[in-house]
């Protein structure tokens, strides 16, 4: 199966580890994921004044190139640009007059965008083309004996008309961690806010949010964190180095993009975990489980 | 001596401004309190977002954009997923947000930033600060 991709800005500078993890999981499960052209930035937050339509550009532009390249849909791995993409889309679908207005900015553009590209998440691929138990069937190194903490954060699941999910009550991370033969524990901070972008000007603030999200997880048995925020990954994983600063205690928990578990229990190598990415590094961990495809 | 606060008394400018930038209606709420008991960020705000619904209503503006609750909110839409009367209030702390910004005046001037935090955070972290933020 073949996808349109947009990666987004720090898919290709922080978060490699989570582009070359995705891209690679994706490519062994049979989805190809065909980067767009001349993206553009997805503008991180949707604008949600009414009368901001200049903002709203940006996410519909990257959808006429997905028109360009012949395709219908588009496929994220940052949840930022799921849910700007996502929701513009949906903006546009309900408003003709406002698209309309956006196609008449674009007027250099050579195609009209008519709302008719699908915005999708990766989870929601590996959930709904591939199945949660297709994929187990491909794993060839089971995480057993893994306790993860999935961490949905908050763009993948709200506002309830575009997350990808339940929004009080998901289950899709852990279904598809469970997949991978991982155990996953419950804990009442998985969709609670990181601080997001705070961690610019007010670090204390995203320190103290973050120490009470890890160590919920860690007091319920967590090993390791999985998400698939690069913001959220910068938050729980680089801040764990202030976080120590000040709570003195704290040991510190290995923090996972999803793709990056999907990738070790495909048996994929090192190349495709990057596992030397993280911050937190989690290759002492994997190799105490025994679990060392990509290690 | 009585006095007697109607809607039509109070109802401002800036409430008008507020529902035409977020387009909600902004008397729909009933002060039930359940965005504020669900705000993760509570504890660093000095009005709650309940409260700052309550204001507008009553067109309380300086004591709005005066605030610290609305550069706290960081659009995180637990109190939207929640409100039982289906208010947006991240579209209208959005909106009050924007109301400060549109006067041209930075809540966080970019040039401020230290250098070294400009290198070690992600780009979506600095964009969407600015975003925020910047006017």
């Amino acid at each position: 199966m073949k996808i349109s991709y947009f990666p987004g800005c720090t898919l290709k500078t922080m978060a490699k580890n989570f582009e070359d993890s995705a891209l690679a999981s994706a490519s062994s499960l049979g989805v190809e994921m065909v980067e767009l052209p001349r993206w553009n930035c997805c503008g991180t937050v949707y604008s949600l004044t009414s009368d901001d339509l200049i903002h709203q550009l940006a996410p519909i532009r990257n959808l006429i190139r997905v028109k360009e390249q012949k395709n219908t849909r588009v496929v994220t791995l940052c949840s930022m640009c799921y849910h700007t993409l996502k929701r513009a889309n949906k903006m546009v679908q309900e408003d003709s007059e406002k698209l309309d207005k956006l196609n008449n900015l674009m007027y250099k553009e050579d195609v009209k965008y008519d709302g008719e590209v699908e915005v999708l998440h990766l989870l929601e691929i590996l959930k709904n083309e591939v199945g949660f138990s297709q994929v187990a069937k491909k794993v060839k190194t089971p995480l057993k004996g893994l306790k993860v903490a999935p961490y949905y954060g908050c763009l993948l699941l709200r506002p309830p008309e575009v997350g990808l999910d339940d929004s009080e009550n998901p289950t899709i991370l852990k279904n598809f961690l469970e997949s991978l033969g991982a155990e996953v524990i419950d804990y009442p901070y998985e969709t609670e806010c990181c601080g997001s972008y705070h961690t610019v000007v007010n670090i204390d603030l995203v320190v103290e949010r973050v120490y009470d999200i890890l160590s919920s997880a860690i007091n319920q048995g967590a090993e390791a964190i999985v998400l698939s925020c690069p913001l959220c990954d910068f938050n729980l994983d680089n801040r764990q180095k202030e976080i120590k600063e000040k709570f003195s205690e704290f040991k510190g928990i290995p923090v996972f993009y999803f793709t990056q578990l999907l990738a070790l229990s495909l048996g994929l190598k090192e190349k495709a975990c990057r596992f030397d990415l993280n911050f937190v590094d989690p290759r002492p961990l994997l190799k105490s489980k025994h679990l060392t495809g990509g290690v | 001596m009585r006095t007697e606060i109607s809607i039509k008394d109070t109802k401002s400018k800036f409430l008008a401004k507020v529902e035409e930038l977020s387009g909600e209606n902004i008397y729909a709420c009933y002060q039930c309190g359940k965005c504020s008991a669900g705000c993760p960020s509570i504890s660093e705000m000095d009005i709650s977002p309940s409260e700052i619904i309550r204001l507008v209503q009553l067109g309380e503006e300086k004591e709005v954009l005066n605030s610290k609750t609305i550069w706290v909110c960081a659009s995180c839409f637990t109190c939207v997923t929640r409100c039982p009367k289906g208010v947006d209030l991240a579209k209208i702390m959005e909106s009050l947000r924007q109301i400060s910004l549109r006067k041209n005046v930075d809540y966080v001037n970019p040039l401020s930033i230290p250098k070294d935090v400009l290198s070690q955070v992600p780009q979506i972290a600095l964009i969407s600060c600015l975003r925020k933020f910047s006017a």
